[in-house]
């Protein structure tokens, strides 16, 4: 029986195994692959989307347990080509090397963002300690971070 | 060091690494093929080593002449402006698509935005032996100069008999030739506009000094950042084709394990699900992902496998000598001098010590992928791999092809560290595309990739050493074991020394990582040096700076020692500062830690690091990568670790892995040295190579506790020296 999904705020029917993990539902049916597989159990957050606004792993979230609920995915911040105030300091902070983690952290620093526009730097890192990135880029993702939340104060 | 030196170099690292080092059979390349593919304009190609300047062209020319066997890039030039430069490099997330396409910008004096580099692609780039050892800018780097500096004389040139103009009144800039006499210019598209030019060029037209830099030498932004930002962007693992299956391998019980029976039955009555089965390849395709991991767990099978080595015995294993017959006509590497045995009898005091390195491994975010699609006998495969013409090799061995009919095409990568130099993944997919009779996509799970790729080596290091009162190293005896020969050779001016490097049997399959062996060997080095400053009471700082002659090492050094404040702050129980010098190919790296310790916890508080590898080509890049290369290499320091005993890894995941997180970011700070007079060499490597050691000798300096085996402290620090 086809589910319904609610994607980027279009709905979806996809006619998949319940148990199937909403990763690859977005990724092979959807062809939403700018969330990405990284480890499968839920430890590096390069899978992370939002699920009624709150970061969640689509790699742990089997697609029953998502239906009714608002899925945000990478592709879903930009608006009218308008880039969302992370995606942007990301860009301008250049955040990334090989980038393979930047959605999942975009998506994680979004979702806390959304429930705290001014956090200070330990709720910035508490938020993104479950994102892998093995480049490295630490310190300047924390930083655009940062640039994205005092943007938003302005 | 000499391109011979870092040649030879990596052919000990691909022997070390059971991967044979492959042959460029060169290929036929006519004019025609060419223009056909790309279009009319202009074509300039570079060649590798001395070549007479050569050029062909205009329409009269024969269309089957072939272009030399040894060109290492070509550019080409549309007839409506557009650059497309054609370079076997990857990019990986180390930035090179961006700072190549500086160095094009600069020479060729074309827009940022009229270039686009081709990168990897078997059928369409030259030969490279890979992206690997810091190579790309000291060796791509110039070829790229060159052909754009013939390209913007030629185009200078065409101009000049189209107006029958001055030619020394002519300059090229943005994209244009501009006659100062009369301003009227032209633009490099009109200019190329129903030619079919060919031009050859060697290694020695005149370019632009570091100093003159306008494009290069800046902070240029990652080309296509955007679709980073925005999931845009189709990493191999992203990529998809019409009909495309999914593919997932059944991995044998232990390393070195035969199949001893199958039963595939209950995966086979899944729908859409495919088995194969070919000796001890065994494989399952599906439409998605999902089925094809469930066929995989419906698979019984049982395996054979021989007993194997553990951990523990592993640093006496390491010192068994190898019972392969060497290649290397040299001999395993081996640096001498003086005479050691003299240079101890005349030290003050002497020391022996050995240092130890676990296997690691690199935990790329984007696991190994390939896709394959096979088609009317031609074999085409995506994959993220850091020698595209290796892979294409081993493919042609594997499925006996000519290499003319397979292809491989690198999409950027989701990052390789060393990790992506072989093909296995798409060995796999293509023999799962081959049984299936559709594209099939392969990207392995994180446990394959803890498994089934290849480690950092493990191994021992012993340091023999004597030095006088004042400091002065009268003796080195440094020998490593298995680890590799990286980074051996000391950058102090120690007039008695034997280094040399003994190769084993791996217990584990093992290769290449960020900055090979120098990573191991820096470490050794560096910890002792400090052993030795401690033993004759002697500033560390002090003490490297006694035994340096090489200007560069001293200034960078000092550059790093500086922007700490070293010795302005005193060591406590609880605070310790450490320092560590380090040389490779070409570059100098000074790095400086600050440690806090609280009962058993270490915390790297503060990280300078000085880098210096001559003028710099993206100032804004190279931070990234040395900060990166310093948060990478926390890991290994501290915590990471590869467990392993009889043919099984114990840790496959990273819930058993730990690998540096928010949480261990110290406050790094980089200093970079720019040295304008000097050709730029790479950075992904040698930022990596002092930061353990100073890591190591700044918690010495805390607690009195040396600790020469990395990771450092996986359960805390150890009650006592280890």
């Amino acid at each position: 029986m086809p589910s319904t999904l609610l994607v980027n705020g279009t709905e979806h029917q996809v006619e998949v195994p319940p148990d199937t993990k909403l990763l690859y539902v977005l990724r092979d049916t959807l062809g939403l692959t700018g969330t990405k597989y990284g480890c499968g159990e839920g430890m590096c957050g390069a899978c992370t989307v939002l699920l009624d606004g709150r970061p969640t792993r689509s790699c742990q979230a089997p697609v029953s347990t998502v239906i009714g609920k608002k899925i945000t995915t990478i592709e879903g911040l930009e608006q009218k080509g308008q880039l969302h105030p992370v995606q942007q300091a990301f860009l301008k902070v250049e955040a990334f090397q090989c980038a393979y983690c930047t959605s999942g952290m975009i998506m994680s620093a979004v979702g806390l963002l959304a429930r705290n526009p001014s956090p200070s730097d330990d709720q910035i890192l508490t938020a993104i300690e479950g994102n892998v990135c093995r480049c490295g880029t630490h310190p300047r993702i924390l930083e655009a971070v940062r640039q994205a939340a005092s943007g938003k104060k302005v | 060091m000499s391109e011979q030196a870092i040649i030879r170099e990596a052919e000990v690292e691909n022997q070390q690494h059971e991967s044979v080092p492959r042959l460029s059979y060169g290929f036929e390349l006519r004019r025609r093929d060419f223009f056909k593919l790309l279009g009319g304009g202009m074509l300039v190609c570079a060649c590798a080593g001395p070549v007479l300047a050569q050029e062909s062209g205009g329409r009269r020319h024969n269309d089957d002449d072939e272009l030399p066997q040894n060109i290492s890039a070509w550019l080409h030039i549309g007839e409506d402006g557009a650059v497309t430069v054609y370079t076997g490099k990857v990019e990986m997330g180390q930035n090179v698509r961006t700072s190549l396409t500086q160095q094009v910008a600069e020479e060729l004096r074309a827009p940022l935005d009229s270039i686009s580099l081709v990168m990897g692609d078997t059928a369409l780039t030259p030969y490279d032996m890979g992206t690997l050892g810091s190579r790309t800018t000291p060796t791509m780097g110039p070829q790229l100069r060159n052909v754009s500096a013939a390209a913007r004389e030629s185009l200078i040139d065409m101009a000049a008999q189209r107006w029958a103009a001055d030619r020394a009144k002519l300059q090229a800039s943005d994209g244009r030739v501009t006659d100062t006499g009369s301003n009227r210019s032209i633009s490099f598209g009109e200019l190329t506009k129903g030619q079919e030019l060919v031009k050859l060029v060697g290694d020695d037209p005149v370019l632009e000094l570091p100093d003159q830099w306008k494009i290069a030498g800046t902070s240029t932004p990652k080309i296509n950042g955007r679709d980073f930002v925005t999931g845009k962007h189709q990493y191999t693992s992203d990529f998809s084709l019409p009909g495309m299956l999914h593919g997932k391998i059944l991995r044998p019980s232990a390393f070195r394990a035969t199949l001893k029976w199958l039963d595939t039955s209950a995966a086979e009555k899944i729908p859409g699900v495919k088995v194969v089965h070919d000796a001890n390849f065994v494989g399952v395709t599906a439409l998605d992902v999902w089925t094809a991991t469930k066929a995989l767990k419906a698979i019984r099978a049982e395996w054979s496998a021989p007993q194997q080595s553990c951990e523990a015995t592993l640093f006496q294993d390491v010192r068994k000598p190898t019972t392969k017959e060497s290649d290397n006509s040299g001999g395993p590497p081996r640096i001498t001098g003086g005479s050691v045995e003299q240079g101890l009898s005349s030290a003050d005091r002497t020391m022996k010590q050995t240092y130890t390195v676990a296997y690691i491994q690199h935990i790329p975010l984007e696991p190994r992928a390939a896709v394959a699609l096979w088609e009317n006998g031609k074999l085409t495969v995506w994959t993220g791999t850091q020698r595209p013409f290796a892979v294409r090799d081993e493919l042609a061995e594997a499925f006996r092809l000519n290499q003319d009919k397979v292809r491989v095409m690198v999409p950027d990568t989701g990052s390789a560290y060393g990790g992506k130099h072989t093909g296995e993944t798409a060995i796999e997919a293509a023999r799962l595309a081959q049984a299936a009779g559709k594209p099939v996509k392969l990207v392995w799970t994180r446990e394959e990739e803890f498994t089934w790729a290849y480690f950092r080596p493990g191994g021992a290091i012993d340091v023999h050493s004597g030095v006088q009162k004042d400091g002065k190293v009268t003796a080195w005896q440094f020998d490593n074991y298995n680890s590799g020969p990286a980074g051996m050779k000391p950058p102090y001016a120690f007039a008695n020394q034997h280094i040399e490097f003994h190769p084993t049997d791996a217990p584990l399959r093992q290769g290449s990582y960020r900055g090979l062996a120098a990573t191991a060997n820096h470490f050794a080095r560096e910890v002792h040096m400090d052993e030795l400053a401690e033993l004759v009471k002697i500033d560390p700082l002090a003490l490297r700076m006694k035994n340096l002659s090489d200007a560069r090492a001293q200034a960078c050094l000092e550059a790093a020692a500086k922007a700490f404040g070293w010795g302005l702050q005193k060591n406590s129980a609880t605070r310790g500062f450490g320092i560590a010098l380090g040389e490779e190919k070409g570059s100098y790296v000074a790095t400086c830690a600050e440690v806090e310790v609280q009962s058993r916890e270490v915390r790297v508080k503060r990280v300078v690091e000085a880098f210096e590898c001559g003028a710099i080509v993206n100032p804004d890049g190279l931070r990234n990568q040395v900060a990166g290369a310093i948060m990478m290499g926390l890991g290994g320091a501290l915590f990471e670790a590869i467990h392993f005993d009889n043919g099984r890894i114990l840790n496959p995941h990273l819930t058993k892995y730990r690998v540096p997180r928010f949480s261990d970011m110290p406050q790094i700070d980089v200093v970079l040295v720019d040295r304008k007079d000097i050709a730029p060499a790479g950075a992904g490597e040698t930022p990596i190579m002092a930061l353990a050691p100073a890591i190591s000798n700044a918690i010495f300096a805390a607690t009195r506790i040396r600790l020469r085996s990395l990771p450092m402290v996986p359960d805390g620090l150890p009650a006592k020296s280890a």
